[in-house]
Formats: structure tokens, C-alpha cells, sequence
């Protein structure tokens, strides 16, 4: 029998706010241990949460950037449950009025391209971690409190392969939108999984399982592989499928049931008294939604229009918004962008996975690439020449042109110059002066190769060549005649 | 109100509510708390007579919104002063018994 | 000279000290003497650190002498163990927060400091404040300074006790469903509890987030009035603090009552009532009448629903407000636990009271699925009726007289069998805080044991000059009560 695999994701966010949600702590990751904590964070008695404008703001242009309807009226309640990360044994999140509904993220399955509904963006604050020990375990609160967005997608998922997808594409669009900083090795996104099959033909979905707190997306992906086939065994063998939460462990490629003391869930929401309600106008959300930064497919769109550059370059270049946004600053400041895309793809690409650095953090400037550019386009240096120039500016910056001067890199285009390391290269090539005029025209290449070694790689290779060309012309007359 | 007729059949689960709220309590304060709350709970339903179908909730004492902080790092407490009032403690953390998940 | 307490206003000992007449040390000294000499008696205090409050008088001595100047400069106040001052215990009467030491103040209790007031001690209370007797405090009972057989009212009955026995010029309390009003009528003194918003909560231990006030207790209404007009105003660490401006409350008090329209809510009247609080009350509004103001007769017509309303509310938000109370970063901690879970469960069990258990239980019950709609938002529904009512009313005057609550004080041990008859005294006082206006209660007289009776006065939210300066006029026409005559 044939299975269909319905999945729906919860995404938590971290968002890229200098201090908590409802406190002035820090959100700097790899702090020791509860040094970034205060009486909100921690749950004392008496202490009262704070509403981080930059947060709620975050999270509104979130939803915009994905087609969502910003709630004019939007709350925060309390969600109770006991857990030792927990400071005050109740989360601060929103259960009925979340701050976005609605929306949707497009991705790419073999070239088709579909959308994932999403149901809701609420905001909420973190929890704090838990250190096991031998005998115990250890809290450090530093991260309760931190902003978090949770998007929760509508269960329109079908495939592992499409989860990635949607995880991607959500990951770049809030990249684009400077919310996030997505980091994943710092636990910036955290996934909840719920995963159900059903014969095909059955309408209503199965009973799901939900697999906790995922930390990378490829664990994701690694995750469905396997639960999937684990739900289909389990029925196919006549079994059946408890709703539980389940675990993924990496190191055997298993998710198993979680241990949990814990009765039926009950969080008992109510509203935050110690809140007041977010109201937004709608002038407020236009405002936001005139100064919304481009989607990563519009821009790629756009790119191909405007730059007249093809698509796969636009696909490579759009892909990080902070590549995305060197490129155009660079292509703006050029008549060619043809050519700084070319050398952001080839070199600077290259360079960075190289050092595994961030585009953000190159020293090299949008200015200094045009200028490169230009200096190659106006014959003033040879492509040899610029990537010396190129490997220079990537390690300490500067102007080209400067660069050029003070290496004595301009290219020689003096016929006469050139003329004589040809005359010279051809008196002291003789074997491959014969073997040209015996019709190997590839021999004519070692020559060029021999003028360019003796003009130090500045002569002008088009030069060069046309030159030997001529000369061997003559030469070949002369022993023909 | 059909949740209140059909809680007039039903009495309050105190052993119940009492896991929930993580308090462990002793069988003769579940039999004087069943028994007290019981009738507390029913004074309660007092509420019930009025109609109340088009009157919205108030949750806050005064109507305020949009009461914002701006996201400004601040001083927070010295870790010495926190693990000064933890029960317990392991390197700087607060430590509990231990978590199985 | 020798210096008395048990008498002694706010504005007599500013007047002493600004007079050179005593010092700030001599005072606290004075009065740490007083507290050992009565305390063991009444047991208004939980915890008195008697050098840090020296040393408090003496930076207060040296400011003044260095010409500094501060509202409270030097004044020793008491403070209610269930705000965070920084450095002292904070216990809410509740063993379950035995060993924690407050690593910040109260937003409250720093602008105390700010005016120079000295923190001398904090008092008993009714566990988290939850309770009308001060039996429920997990530490000891305070007893009545008017007769020692007598509870003082709660949950600030410490405070209340303190002021009225002599221990305290003034202290702080905080109020959630009459918590200032009703243990300032019980032991005869001031208490006001102001409009929600008033003064920032930052720092005050949450029993019901949506309900609680800081307010003042106080010998007379011109020192609440002082108090008020210090710890009023808006304040960033608490969202729900309000803006609006803090008026200079001491002009309000004129003495009269010229202009004035009180109301008399007939709900507030009631068969089952104490007839001799009934007779008092209504003694106090001809007072008020002789004063010049026009009292009609108004009526508040959801009143019968406010003790329901309330002990839904409160309950429901007490029970997430003390899950913190878990063992885990402050206070106790049961040993012997296995995992976390049994840590709660046995740290909870081991570190709350009887009441405490009881509302967590109710509260938690109210919020349950299932249960949600039918008891929490119907309350929250009765709530908008009550608010309603208080709205009407104050369209046809500037504020209500009311007995505080139906009985007088009762027997130590007489209601602590019976919860719900201890709720059902709450019935006058709830209303204003589920309204979020302001009340004042004033001395108006005794029963014929001699046991303190309160008038209430009413006030439309953010308008504390009309209850002040109502209290204020009939206080100072009411003449001296001499309890236990």
C-alpha cells in the first residue's frame, strides 16, 4: 500500500535583538555560566517583564516578508508548565492573538515550485539550559528570556526533501529580512517536528508524532528519513501510532519515545497581566511594509533584468543576501556586472569557503571590486595582473589603482617593447619556431608563454600573441621564399 | 453556559489539580481541601445567574498598549549574588536532581 | 527630651528633625526599643536588622547636616515582607522563600530611599498575602494592638499592627482585595490603598498581578497623602504603571468638604452586617454632610458578584504567580527528591501553607482545561459589569462612603476553619481592587468592645486628592477615638 506524509513544522527563532525579550540582559551567546541573568530572567519574586520594542517589531516584518496579516490587536499570555529551565514555571508566549496569521514560504522541489502555508507567528522567550552531570543536572539561564519567534507552518509538507526546503527558503528570507542571524551552531533555530502517514485514499490525516527540538536542518531532513518509514513499518505490521514526543538521536539515526513524567498537557493559558496589548495601526504596518527588504526570489528577478546577468548567476549571488548585497553595490558602481559577478562567484566565493569567512567581514570593498573591474576592461592590467590585485584587496583592502602603481603591474602594450622579447623569444626558441612552421600551431602558445615570463606578466597577451603571429608570418615566408 | 451545567455534576478532581500545580499534598488535606473547596466552588457558580453573552473580558485593571522598552543591554546581577541564594550549585549553575527527559 | 512613637505622624517627626528637636538615629533608637519592648507581644515584625537601620539614620543625620534634602529625610518606615528591599530577607511570610535575600528594591521602596526614608523592619503578613487575619503567616500571628485576643485584620496585618501599636510611624502594605483597607479599619488606623497604576509594583511579590496596589498605612490621612505623593508615578520596569501626572496631594486637603457629592451605594448596606459598623458608618456620613457635602444615595448593582469574581481572578493569577516557588534558584528546598518533579511536589507540599495550597489549587482548577471559560472569562466578564458599575456611579459623584468591611475584628482562631466565611468579609473591600480604583480607610469609631471600626471612601481611578481630601476633612472633624473605652 502507498503512504502519504503529512508534515508540519514549528520553527523557533532566535532574533537578533542586543537584549532579552523582557529584561536589559545581554543575548551574546558563550557567556559563562548565569552571568547574563537579572531578577526578570530569573524569575525572582517581584521582578516584571518588559516588552522589547525591536522584538515585536522583528517579528511584524517577519510576517510581512512572508505575506502575513499583522494583528491590529495582539496579546501575550502565560503558558504554564514546570520545568527546571524554566524561571517562573510559565512561559511568556501568546496563545490566541499572535502577533502575525497567515503567509506562506515558496520553495523549489526539481524545478517546481510550491508554497508551505504558514499559520501563525508568536513571539515568546526562551528557557534556559540544562547541563547533565553525573548524578545531576545544572541550569544556566542566560539564554531564558532571549526573544524567540515561533512559525508554525500549516501541514502542507509532504516529503523530508520538502521540509529541508521550507527550511531553507524560511532561513533565507529571514536572513534577507536582518531579523535573525540563523545561526544554527549557536542554536539560533530550533525546529519542532509533527509527522503523520495515511494510506493514500484515507481523507482524515493520521495520528502524529512529534519530534522535539531539532537543532540543524539536516537533522530535520535525517529525522523524517527515518520516522516516516518507521510509521509506515508500524502500521503496516498492524500496529499503531501513539501520539507521543520523540527525540531524534544523531548518534544511532533513531527517534525514539521521550521519557517524560509528564501528564496530559495542560498549560492553563490565560492573558499576561503584566503586559499590556500590542496594538498596531494600520499606518504602523505600511510604514513597515514600504521599507521591507526585497525577497530573495524577487531579487534574483530583478538581478537577471537588471544586470543582464543569466540566471544561474542570479541563483549563486542572491543565494546570501549579504553576497547579494555586494554584488549590487559593486554592479552599480560598474558598466560591467557580468564581470563582478564572475569574480564574486570564482574568486571571492572561493577565498571565503576557503578561510570560512562571512562575505560581511571581507575587507575588500564593493568600490574596490568595480574599480578592478574597470582598470581590467580598460586594458590598463591583464587578467594575470588582477588576480594578483584581487587576492591583494581581499587581504588588506585598498584602492586598485593604487595597488597597480606600486606593483608595477600596468600592461605593456608598447609594440616596440614587446617586439623585442619577441625577437629575443624566437632567436632563443628555435625547436619551437620549427615545429610552428611544421604546422603545429600550438607551439606559437609556448612562445607567448616565453614573452609573458619575460615581460613579468605585464605584456599584453592579445598583443603578444598578434605580434608572434606576425613574425612567424615573415619567418615562414622567408624559409618557404 | 453548558460548561457550568455540566460542571454541576462535576466536583473538583483536587488530587488531580493538585499534580498539576506540582503539590504533593497528604490524604487528609485532599479529604478538608475537597470538602472546603467543594463549597467555595459552588459559591462560585454565583456568577453563572448573570448573562453574559455580549459583554467582553477585562483582563487588565487600566486599558494601556504598546508599553515598550527599547533594546538596550543593561547590568544585570553579579553571578556571586545569584548562586548566593541557590539552594544548590555546580559550577555556577543552579543544580537540581537530575533531569531525565 | 523624651521622644514617643506611639503617637508620632510623619509631619511631626519631619517637623522634629527639620526643628534640630532630635535626630534621625535618636528615632530609630527610639523606636527599635519600642519593637523590643512590644513586639514579643504583638509580633508585628518579622525581621528588624537593627544595625543596617542605624546606619541607615546616621547617613541621614550626616546628609541633613550636609544640608541634603529629602521628603522623608531620616523618617523611619516599616515595609511589608512581601516587597524587595535590597540586602534584607523577603520572605511573604511563607517558608518557601526562607534564605533569600533580595538582590534589588522595589521601585516603591527606592523612592522611599531617594526621599532619605530610613527601612527599618518588615512585617508580618498572611502568607503571599493571601488571607483578611494575618493567621495565615508561616512564621507567627500578629495580634490586635486594641486587644491582643483580636486579629489584626490582613494580610498587611503587620503593618497595620506596627502603626497602630506604636512600633512604626508608618509602614507600607499592599493590597489586593482590601489587604491595606481592611487591617487599617481592624486596628484603627489609615490605610490607602491607590488607583491600579498608581505606583509602580516593580518589586512587590506578586499574589494577583492584575490586582495588587502598594498603598501607605498610616496614623492620619495627611501622612498617606505624603507617602502617596513619593511613590506615585510612572515607572519603566513595570508595563503597567501609568502616566499620568502626580499632583501635589497635600493641597487637596482643604478641611471641608464644600462642593463635594458623595455617594452611598445601597449594595454596600446590607442585612448580615454588624450593626453597630453599620451605625458608625452612617454616624461618619452625617460628619460629612455637617461638612458641606451633597450625599445621594447610589447604587452598584453587580456587588453581589464581586467575591466570586474576585476569588476567580486572584486564584487564577496567584497560581501561576507562586509556580516560580520551586526550589530551584532561591529560597527552600526539600531534600530527599528524586528528580525535579519530585522536588516541586515535596518542596511545595513542605514550603506552603493551608491557604496558600487552597488557591493554588483553586486558581490552577479555574484555568484548567475545560473549566477556562466557564469560571476564569466569566469572571473576567463580571469584571467589566463591576468596572461598569464604578464608571456610572462616579458620573454622579466624586466618591463613594462605605462601611470597609461587615464585621468587626474577630477572635483569634474564630473564621481560620472556614475559608469561605474569611472570603465573604472581603465583600466591600474586592470591588476597588477589581475595578482598579482607589480607596482610603479612616478610623470612624468603635464597637462596644472597644475594637476599631473603618469608613471607607471611594474614588474614581486616578483621583486620590478626592478620597484624601474627603478623609482628611472628616478626620479632622471626627475627634480622638480612644479604643478599648
Amino acid at each position: 500500500m502507498r503512504y502519504l506524509t503529512t508534515i508540519g513544522l514549528e520553527v523557533h527563532v532566535q532574533l537578533r535583538t542586543r537584549s532579552k525579550m523582557f529584561c536589559g540582559c545581554s543575548t551574546a551567546f558563550g557567556a559563562a555560566p548565569n552571568t547574563h541573568v537579572c531578577p526578570v530572567c530569573l524569575g525572582y519574586p517581584g521582578a516584571m517583564p518588559v516588552m522589547n520594542r525591536d522584538a515585536v517589531k522583528m517579528t511584524i516584518i517577519s510576517g510581512l516578508m512572508i505575506g502575513s496579516r499583522i494583528s491590529e490587536f495582539s496579546k501575550f499570555d502565560r503558558k504554564s508548565y514546570f520545568y527546571p529551565d524554566m524561571p517562573k514555571n510559565y512561559q511568556i508566549s501568546q496563545y490566541d492573538k499572535p502577533l502575525c496569521v497567515g503567509g506562506s514560504v515558496e520553495i523549489d522541489i526539481d524545478g517546481v515550485s510550491r508554497r508551505i502555508g504558514v499559520t501563525r507567528i508568536h513571539l515568546e522567550e526562551d528557557v534556559g539550559k540544562n547541563m547533565h552531570f553525573q548524578h545531576s543536572s545544572g541550569i544556566d539561564f542566560n539564554r531564558a528570556g532571549v526573544p524567540l519567534m515561533e512559525i508554525v507552518s500549516e501541514p502542507d509538507i509532504s516529503s523530508p526533501e520538502e521540509a529541508f526546503a521550507y527550511l531553507l527558503a524560511l532561513k533565507q528570507i529571514l536572513l534577507y529580512a536582518g531579523v535573525s542571524d540563523c545561526n544554527l551552531e549557536e542554536g539560533n533555530v530550533r525546529c519542532d517536528v509533527n509527522c503523520s502517514v495515511r494510506p493514500e485514499g484515507q481523507k482524515e490525516f493520521g495520528t502524529k508524532t512529534e519530534i522535539k527540538n531539532l537543532n540543524t536542518f539536516k537533522g530535520v531532513l535525517n529525522a523524517l528519513k527515518y520516522e516516516i518509514p518507521r510509521q509506515v513499518d508500524v502500521l503496516e505490521s498492524g500496529g499503531k501510532i501513539f501520539q507521543e514526543t520523540r527525540r531524534w538521536e544523531v548518534e544511532t539515526g533513531v527517534t525514539i519515545a521521550m521519557r517524560s513524567k509528564e501528564y496530559a498537557h495542560d498549560y492553563r493559558y490565560f492573558p499576561e497581566p503584566d503586559l499590556a496589548p500590542v496594538v498596531t495601526s494600520c499606518e504602523q504596518i505600511e510604514e513597515l511594509r514600504r521599507n521591507l527588504p526585497e525577497l530573495p526570489r524577487t531579487r534574483r528577478e530583478r538581478f537577471i533584468q537588471q544586470y543582464s546577468i543569466p540566471e544561474y548567476d542570479a541563483g549563486v549571488l542572491t543565494a546570501d543576501v549579504a553576497v547579494a548585497d555586494f554584488f549590487e553595490q559593486s554592479a552599480k558602481l560598474s558598466s560591467n556586472p557580468k564581470a563582478i559577478s564572475n569574480w564574486i562567484m570564482t574568486e571571492m566565493l572561493r577565498l571565503l569557503s576557503e578561510r570560512e569567512m562571512d562575505i560581511r567581514k571581507v575587507v575588500v570593498t564593493p568600490a574596490a571590486l568595480a574599480g578592478l573591474v574597470k582598470l581590467v576592461d580598460e586594458k590598463v592590467i591583464n587578467s594575470n595582473s588582477a588576480k594578483e590585485v584581487f587576492a591583494l584587496l581581499f587581504e588588506k583592502g585598498g584602492e586598485p589603482d593604487q595597488i597597480v602603481r606600486e606593483k608595477g603591474l600596468v600592461q605593456v602594450s608598447d609594440s616596440g617593447a614587446i617586439e623585442k622579447f619577441v625577437d629575443q623569444a624566437i632567436a632563443e626558441n628555435a625547436k619551437s619556431v620549427s615545429d610552428y612552421l611544421a604546422g603545429k600551431d600550438v607551439a606559437a602558445k609556448y612562445i607567448v608563454g616565453q614573452v609573458m615570463k619575460m615581460s613579468r606578466g605585464k605584456a599584453n597577451p592579445q598583443l603578444v600573441a598578434s605580434i608572434i603571429e606576425d613574425k612567424l608570418k615573415v619567418e615562414k615566408m622567408k624559409r618557404g621564399g | 453556559m453548558a460548561a457550568l451545567d455540566k460542571e454541576t455534576t462535576d466536583k473538583i478532581d483536587v488530587a488531580y489539580v493538585a499534580r498539576l500545580a506540582r503539590l504533593y499534598l497528604a490524604d487528609t488535606e485532599v479529604q478538608t481541601f475537597q470538602g472546603q473547596l467543594d463549597h467555595i466552588v459552588g459559591y462560585m457558580k454565583k456568577i453563572d445567574e448573570l448573562d453574559l453573552s455580549n459583554v467582553e473580558p477585562t483582563s487588565h485593571a487600566v486599558t494601556l498598549q504598546n508599553v515598550f522598552r527599547e533594546d538596550v543591554v543593561k547590568p544585570g546581577l553579579a553571578v556571586e549574588q545569584v548562586m548566593a541564594n541557590a539552594p544548590a550549585q555546580v559550577s555556577d549553575q543552579f543544580q537540581v536532581p537530575k533531569i531525565i527527559e | 527630651m523624651s521622644l514617643s512613637i506611639a503617637n508620632m505622624t510623619i509631619c511631626e517627626a519631619i517637623a522634629l528633625l527639620e526643628g534640630k528637636q532630635c535626630t534621625s538615629v535618636e528615632l530609630v533608637s527610639v523606636l527599635l526599643n519600642e519593637i523590643r519592648r512590644i513586639d514579643g507581644t504583638l509580633g508585628a515584625y518579622l525581621s528588624v536588622d537593627e544595625n543596617d537601620a542605624v546606619s541607615q539614620a546616621m547617613a541621614a543625620d550626616k546628609a541633613r547636616s550636609e544640608g541634603r534634602k529629602g521628603r522623608l529625610l531620616g523618617i523611619p518606615l516599616a515595609v511589608k515582607d512581601v516587597l524587595n528591599v535590597r540586602g534584607q530577607p523577603c520572605t511573604c511570610a511563607s517558608k518557601i522563600l526562607q534564605g533569600y535575600i533580595a538582590p534589588y528594591d522595589a521601585t516603591a521602596v527606592a523612592m522611599l530611599r531617594r526621599e532619605g526614608a530610613v527601612l527599618v523592619g518588615r512585617t508580618n503578613m498572611d502568607e503571599f498575602a493571601m488571607g483578611s487575619s494575618t493567621e495565615n503567616s508561616g512564621f507567627k500571628i500578629t495580634k490586635n494592638p486594641r486587644n491582643i485576643a483580636y486579629v489584626p485584620g490582613g494580610s498587611s496585618g503587620g503593618s497595620a499592627a506596627a502603626v497602630a501599636g506604636g512600633e512604626a510611624i508608618a509602614a507600607l502594605g499592599t493590597d489586593t482585595g482590601g489587604s491595606i483597607r481592611q487591617p487599617a479599619a481592624f486596628c484603627g488606623c489609615v490605610g490607602l490603598k491607590p488607583t491600579y497604576g498608581r505606583i509602580s509594583r516593580y518589586g512587590l511579590t506578586a499574589f494577583a498581578s492584575s490586582l495588587d496596589q502598594i498603598g501607605p498605612i498610616t496614623k492620619n490621612v495627611k501622612d498617606a497623602a505624603v507617602l502617596l505623593g513619593v511613590m506615585a508615578g510612572r515607572d519603566e520596569m513595570d508595563s503597567t504603571s501609568v502616566d499620568v501626572p502626580v499632583p501635589d496631594y497635600l493641597t487637596s486637603l482643604s478641611g471641608d468638604l464644600k462642593g463635594m457629592k458623595l455617594g452611598l451605594p445601597k449594595e454596600y448596606f446590607v442585612k448580615g452586617m454588624d450593626p453597630e459598623v453599620e451605625a458608625a458608618v452612617r454616624t461618619a456620613v452625617e460628619v460629612c454632610g455637617g461638612l458641606g457635602a451633597e450625599v445621594v444615595e447610589v447604587s452598584l448593582p453587580h456587588t453581589d458578584y464581586a467575591i466570586s469574581t474576585y476569588y476567580i481572578i486572584a486564584t487564577a493569577e496567584a497560581s501561576a504567580n507562586l509556580a516560580r516557588f520551586d526550589g530551584v534558584r532561591y529560597g527552600f528546598r526539600a531534600a530527599g527528591a528524586e528528580d525535579p518533579i519530585d522536588m516541586y511536589g515535596k518542596t511545595r507540599a513542605a514550603g506552603f501553607g493551608a491557604e496558600v495550597k487552597r488557591r493554588i489549587i483553586l486558581g490552577t482548577y479555574v484555568l484548567s482545561s475545560g473549566y477556562y471559560d466557564a469560571y476564569y472569562l466569566s469572571a473576567q466578564k463580571v469584571r467589566t459589569l463591576i468596572k461598569r458599575d464604578f464608571e456610572n456611579v462616579f458620573m454622579q459623584c466624586d466618591a463613594l462612603l462605605t462601611p470597609v468591611s461587615p464585621t468587626v475584628p474577630y477572635k483569634i482562631g474564630e473564621t481560620s476553619s472556614d475559608p469561605l466565611r474569611m472570603y465573604l468579609g472581603d465583600i466591600f473591600t474586592v470591588t476597588a481592587n477589581l475595578a482598579g480604583i482607589c480607596g482610603l480607610s479612616v478610623p470612624c469609631g468603635m464597637s462596644s468592645q472597644g475594637l476599631p471600626i473603618g469608613l471607607q471612601v471611594l474614588g474614581p481611578a486616578f483621583r486620590e486628592e478626592n478620597i484624601l481630601r474627603a478623609g482628611h476633612a472628616y478626620e479632622s472633624a471626627r475627634g480622638l477615638i480612644r479604643y478599648g473605652e
